[in-house]
C-alpha cells in the first residue's frame, strides 16, 4: 500500500509492545475519541530505567504505528534519554509518515511524556510543568 | 489468497459488453459527432443511439437526457439550474437531506452564501426521511427540492415516488441525485414524478468519466461549462463518445437483468448482515427494509475505521469506512453523524458494497475475516479495554 512506508505496515500489523503492565509505575494517556486516536502508554521503571513498556491504541494505522515504534524507541533507555524523545524522530524512524497523519507521532510522544509524568507524581520527583505538554496543544483537535 | 473487491459504491469493475461498447469509438469510429461528413454523421447515430438507449432505461424522451462529465457535473447543473429558475421569481428556498453527496451539499452551501436558504431534512429517525417531512418543509418561495435517490454510505433508498407526488402537488421543482440507484433500481421518471435526475456510469460497470443528467422537457437550464453548441446548447465540449456509448450498453446491461442481480445481490447482503450483526457491540447503519441491494454498512465499537480498512485489505477484502483518518479531515462522515452515530463509533465503521460479481464464497470469506479483525483491533483498544472493565458505558 502506497499510502505508509513498508516501515509503518511492519509496525502497523506487527505491532511491538501491545498489551498492558500490571503495577505499572508511569501510566499515561493521550488524545480523545472524538478525534479518532487514544493512546495509552504503561511503564515499569526500575532505577530511572524504563525496563517494560506497553502500549493501547484506539486508532488509525499510523496511529497503532507510531505507538509501537515509539515504545520501542524508549526500551531500555533512561527516563531521561525518553523525555528527549520527539515525535519528528518517531515519525524519521517510520520513514516518513503523511502529512495528515503527523499528528500521530505527536500523540506518541505526548503519551510517553505523559506516563513518565505519572511516574514522577507518584514518586513525588520534582519536574518542570513545561516539559509536558498536553494533547490540546495539538492544533490537530482544534 | 482470495481477492474481495467489496468497493462497489466507490466504483465498479467494467462490464465487458460496456468495454465491447467502447472500442470501435476510439479508432474506427472516431467521427467528431458535430461534423457534417459522413464520419461524423457516424459518430452522430452512435450518439443518438445512446441517448435512445438511457432515456429507455429511465423512462423518458432521448431529448431530456444531457450527458455530462458524471454525477457530480449533473448534480451541480441541475441545482445551479434550478436555483437562478427560481430567484427570478423571489424563490430562493431549497429543501434536501443532511445526507447528501457533497456534490448536492457544496453546490448549496455556495448558493447559501448567495442568500438561499437551505432546509436540510432530518435523517436520523429510521436513517430516512419521509415525504411528510418533505411536505412540511415546502413554503410558499420553495424553488427546489433535492434529494438523493439511494444513500451512498448507509444504503436507504428514500421513497422517491412519494417525494415526487409531494413535490409535483405544490409545484416544486423536484431533482435527485440517483447516482448510487441507477443500474440497481427501478427507475421511471415519469411516473416517480422526478423532474432531474443525476446519474453516473462508472456505478454500474461503466466507464469513469461520463454520465448524464435527465431534465423534464420544458425546465430551463443554466450552463455549467460554456462554449459549443453540444447538447442542445447545454453542455459544451465534444462528447465523450466511446465513454457515452460504454455508459449506455452498462445501463441497458444493468436494467435487463436488474430483477436476476437485485434478488442475487440482495441475498448476499442479507448474509453478511446477519453474520456481521453477531459481532458484540456493533449496529447496522441505514434503513434495515428499504436499502439499496448491495449495501452493507457497519458501525463497531471499539476501533477506528482506517486501521480495521488496512487489515482487511491485507486479508484481501477492499472496503471503506466513513471514519476521519480515510477521509484526511477530523471529523468522522457526515452521513453517519447525521444519522445521529457519535464520533466515538462513527470512527468505527465499516461499509461493504457488493455487485453481482460476488460470490457467496467471497461473502464467506468477509464473514470469516471481518470479526477475526474487529476481535483483535479491540484486544490492542484501550477505549474497547475501559468499555470491557465498566470505565465506559457502551453506546452501541
Amino acid at each position: 500500500m502506497a499510502l505508509y512506508s513498508e516501515k509503518v505496515m511492519d509496525h502497523f500489523t506487527h505491532p511491538r509492545n501491545v498489551g498492558i503492565i500490571e503495577n505499572a509505575d508511569g501510566v499515561g494517556e493521550v488524545g480523545n475519541a472524538k478525534c479518532g486516536d487514544i493512546m495509552k502508554i504503561y511503564l515499569k521503571i526500575d532505577h530511572e530505567i524504563i525496563s517494560d513498556v506497553k502500549f493501547e491504541t484506539f486508532g488509525c494505522g499510523s496511529a497503532i504505528a507510531s505507538s509501537s515504534m515509539a515504545t520501542e524507541m524508549i526500551k531500555g533507555k533512561s527516563i531521561h534519554e525518553a523525555m528527549q524523545l520527539t515525535n519528528k524522530a518517531v515519525a524519521e524512524a517510520l520513514d516518513g509518515l503523511p502529512a495528515h497523519k503527523l499528528h500521530c507521532s505527536v500523540l506518541a510522544e505526548e503519551a510517553i511524556k505523559n506516563a513518565l509524568k505519572d511516574y514522577y507524581d507518584r514518586n513525588g520527583l520534582p519536574y518542570n510543568e513545561k516539559d509536558f505538554p498536553d494533547c490540546a496543544h495539538c492544533a490537530h483537535c482544534e | 489468497m482470495m481477492h474481495v473487491y467489496a468497493d462497489n459504491a466507490a466504483t465498479t469493475a467494467m462490464s465487458q459488453v460496456a468495454i465491447d461498447a467502447m472500442t470501435p469509438y476510439f479508432n474506427k469510429i472516431y467521427g467528431n459527432p458535430s461534423s457534417l461528413h459522413s464520419v461524423g454523421q457516424e459518430a452522430k447515430e452512435a450518439l443518438d443511439a445512446a441517448r435512445a438507449t438511457v432515456a429507455a432505461c429511465l423512462g423518458c424522451e432521448p431529448r431530456e437526457i444531457i450527458f455530462t462529465s458524471g454525477g457530480s457535473e449533473a448534480d451541480n447543473q441541475a441545482i445551479l439550474s434550478a436555483a437562478a429558475y427560481g430567484k427570478k421569481k423571489n424563490k430562493t428556498h431549497i429543501i434536501t437531506t443532511a445526507f447528501e453527496h457533497h456534490a448536492v451539499l457544496h453546490t448549496l452551501q455556495k448558493l447559501e452564501k448567495e442568500g438561499f436558504t437551505v432546509t436540510y431534512l432530518d435523517v436520523s429517525k429510521g436513517h430516512n426521511i419521509t415525504a411528510q417531512q418533505v411536505k412540511d418543509a415546502i413554503r410558499e418561495d420553495t424553488c427546489l427540492v433535492t434529494t438523493m435517490y439511494a444513500n451512498n454510505e448507509i444504503g436507504s433508498v428514500l421513497p422517491i415516488s412519494e417525494i415526487g407526488a409531494v413535490c409535483k402537488e405544490a409545484g416544486v421543482t423536484f431533482h435527485t441525485d440517483a447516482v448510487q440507484a441507477v443500474g440497481h433500481l427501478r427507475i421511471h421518471v415519469k411516473e416517480q414524478n422526478i423532474d432531474m435526475l443525476s446519474l453516473s456510469g462508472h456505478k454500474f460497470h461503466g466507464p469513469k468519466g461520463v454520465g448524464a443528467l435527465y431534465v423534464r422537457r420544458g425546465l430551463p437550464l443554466v450552463n455549467v461549462i460554456e462554449g459549443g453548441a453540444q447538447e442542445r446548447g447545454k453542455r459544451a465540449g465534444t462528447e465523450n463518445l466511446p465513454a457515452i456509448c460504454g455508459m449506455a450498453a452498462a445501463m441497458k446491461d444493468a436494467c435487463d437483468h436488474m430483477d436476476e442481480n437485485m434478488s442475487r445481490v440482495a441475498a448476499m447482503r442479507d448474509r453478511l448482515i446477519e453474520g456481521l450483526s453477531r459481532i458484540p457491540h456493533s449496529a447496522l447503519n441505514g434503513d434495515p427494509v428499504n436499502r439499496l441491494p448491495g449495501n452493507v454498512s457497519f458501525c463497531f465499537e471499539g476501533i477506528e475505521g482506517e486501521s480495521l480498512l488496512l487489515l482487511l485489505d491485507m486479508k484481501g477484502v477492499c472496503a471503506s469506512s466513513g471514519s476521519a483518518c480515510t477521509s484526511g479531515s477530523l471529523d468522522p462522515s457526515h452521513v453517519l453523524l447525521a444519522i445521529g452515530r457519535v464520533h466515538d463509533v462513527a470512527h468505527g465503521s465499516l461499509r461493504l458494497s457488493l455487485s453481482e460479481y460476488n460470490t457467496q464464497e467471497e461473502v464467506d470469506h468477509i464473514l470469516q475475516v471481518v470479526p477475526e479483525v474487529v476481535a483483535y483491533l479491540r484486544n490492542m483498544s484501550p477505549v474497547w479495554r475501559d468499555l470491557q472493565d465498566g470505565k465506559r458505558e457502551y453506546i452501541l
